[in-house]
């Protein structure tokens, strides 16, 4: 229907009268989108607090003096610990970054800062994003023929080795993103001093985006100090404290597994304490990573 | 219509007013060093000369056929409407442009004479000798001190004493030292935009260039902090030849010697400022000026 309304309000202008919507339906959709979202945030949430309480509470029972300086027993005895497990995969890590930080971090510069923009670039942080997503196991099979069986032993070198190639990829794209999200005015200001490049890179735009980095390097750790499958088939286990990374090597992940795998509870007992030293660690490591971060933001 | 062009005319003559006034009042703070150094340097000795310059980004040309003239000791003003070419003949200047490999330039460049463009050109000297001042203020991620000494540190062999008081120069060069002398360790970051930008500035200076780029300065921070960076600028006149790219035709009457007007990506009308506004003798730069586009 046209309405001519030929009044002072609309100005003389052609109105027509629309037909309103009822808001019903829109509210009632928006309200159950909203609903679900809530719904499975806290699901998650939900499963998450149930992981930490199951594993805090049946871990805590094995957490005491002798779980950090004592050696594993066989079972049945009653002093047990893990001492060489927790030295074996402190020092796997330590290595493990020793060899994956700078690479990954020369990559991260080497994409961002030297070859931006350029083909191989792109490619290079291509393969990079495809050796994110390879399997850890996958990458401990590598290690394994190409270390291992030269080797003729497995070794805590082929297991470091074996966590290093799966950081590489994490520190060198979180580089990567964090030198892209420093601005060019920065680059440019430095270098329209006479600096030349190399040095604008390090004085300059690593320190600007240190906090970032140092953030991904810190999760990066976190993600392979849970890492098991790769060290099956690197570092192996071994009961001794370790004496140089040239030997099978005791290490947290795969004395979980095979203690979990066994029949005797004080064993299974071990391993609870053992997946509650490493999730508050890796806990840890996450908040204080958070807090950096954040501190940056600010 | 007659009407209307004489009313905007009226305005460019109100602004000129205003802006020579302001202008008058700075310059009276170092008229006497101005009078002994304009009789020294008198015949306007010509610093950097751009000759038929062709720039581009990618495919798409930016600038087409520009020739400008920087004297030496005076502040040449850049004008134009966004996208003209402001910017990006003043970063042809110390070839800051190489930092992206899809931009590429033709013509030659001469700075006392001598062509910068030319492969054998060392651009860390040339950017020594040619210092530049953004539109966002960037202080390094450091202390005021080191952001300062940076620069100094890297082209000067000075020891301890000398560096700190070759800082302080700089940081008073800048009119910056008195807000920050007991600030000098804190990150350059936590000083206020307009100390950022005046931050940035005493950094350029510290260097000893010849020449200073100013590529819009003012444009991202507040009229106080804008004042104090034109006053500054008046008083780099003589020392330094400056080029400065601005957004605003005002800050350009009040501040600059020699005014150039770009138009998509050409140089419409260079001239004597005074001159430019009063009495501009191209009919797109009047046009501009008077605000009828752009």
């Amino acid at each position: 229907m046209v309405d001519w309304a030929d009044t002072e309000e609309s100005g003389g202008r052609l109105m027509t009268a629309m037909k309103v919507r009822n808001p019903i339906g829109r509210k009632l959709l928006d309200r159950t989108v909203k609903g679900l979202s809530v719904g499975a945030s806290f699901l998650g949430i939900f499963f998450l607090a149930w992981i930490l309480m199951e594993v805090t509470n049946r871990g805590i029972a094995a957490i005491n003096w002798d779980f950090f300086t004592e050696l594993p027993a066989p079972p049945g005895e009653d002093s047990v610990g893990l001492s060489s497990a927790i030295v074996g995969t402190l020092l796997m890590t330590v290595l493990a970054m020793v060899i994956g930080v700078p690479i990954g971090v020369l990559s991260g510069v080497y994409l961002s800062e030297v070859a931006r923009g350029t083909r191989l670039a792109n490619g290079i942080r291509f393969c990079i994003n495809v050796l994110m997503g390879v399997p850890s196991i996958i990458v401990g099979l590598f290690v394994y023929s190409i270390l291992v069986l030269p080797m003729g032993q497995f070794s805590g070198l082929a297991g470091a080795v074996s966590l290093a190639v799966i950081m590489l990829p994490v520190i060198a794209r979180t580089t990567d993103d964090m030198l892209i999200l420093v601005p060019n005015a920065l680059r440019e200001s430095a270098l329209a001093l006479g600096t030349p490049k190399w040095k604008v890179t390090y004085d300059v735009v690593l320190r600007a985006a240190k906090t970032g980095m140092i953030t991904g390097v810190l999760l990066a750790i976190a993600r392979v100090s849970g890492e098991t499958a790769p060290l099956l088939f690197t570092s192996l286990n071994s009961v001794y404290m370790p004496e140089g990374l040239l030997a099978p090597t005791s290490n947290l992940t795969v004395t979980i597994f095979n203690y979990a795998m066994s029949p005797y509870a004080d064993w299974q007992q071990m391993a609870w304490g053992a997946s509650l030293l490493i999730m508050v660690s890796v806990l840890g490591v996450t908040i204080f990573a958070r807090a950096a971060f954040k501190e940056r933001v600010k | 219509m007659g009407s209307i062009i004489k009313s905007t005319d009226d305005d460019v003559m109100a602004f000129l007013g205003k802006a020579s006034e302001a202008k008058s009042e700075a310059v009276k703070v170092n008229t006497k060093k101005s009078d002994e150094t304009r009789a020294r340097t008198a015949p306007a000795k010509i610093k950097i000369t751009s000759r038929n310059i062709n720039f581009f980004y990618g495919d798409s040309q930016a600038l087409f056929n520009n020739s400008l003239e920087l004297q030496e000791g005076k502040v040449t003003a850049i004008i134009g409407p966004s996208g003209c070419g402001k910017s990006t003949h003043l970063r042809i200047l110390n070839r800051i442009f190489e930092l992206y490999r899809e931009q590429r330039v033709e013509g030659e460049v001469l700075l006392d004479g001598k062509n910068i463009l030319e492969k054998s050109m060392d651009v860390l000297e040339l950017r020594k000798r040619v210092g530049m001042i953004f539109q966002k203020p960037t202080p390094f991620p450091m202390s005021v001190f080191d952001n300062v000494a940076y620069g100094l540190k890297m082209h000067y062999k000075v020891g301890r004493k000398e560096l700190q008081d070759r800082v302080e120069e700089a940081l008073k060069g800048a009119a910056l030292w008195d807000e920050v002398k007991d600030k000098l360790r804190k990150p350059g970051m936590a000083l206020s935009g307009g100390q950022q930008q005046r931050l940035c500035i005493a950094r350029a200076i510290a260097v000893e260039p010849e020449v200073l780029l100013m590529d819009e300065p003012t444009s991202a921070i507040d009229p106080v902090a804008t004042s104090r960076i034109e006053e500054l600028v008046e008083s780099f006149k003589n020392k330094y030849t400056v080029a400065i790219v601005t957004h605003n035709m005002q800050q350009a009457a009040r501040i600059s010697d020699v005014t150039a007007f770009f138009y998509k990506g050409e140089i419409i009308e260079v001239g004597d400022t005074r001159e430019f506004f009063t009495n501009p003798k191209n009919k797109q730069t009047e046009d501009y000026i008077t605000g009828r586009f752009g």
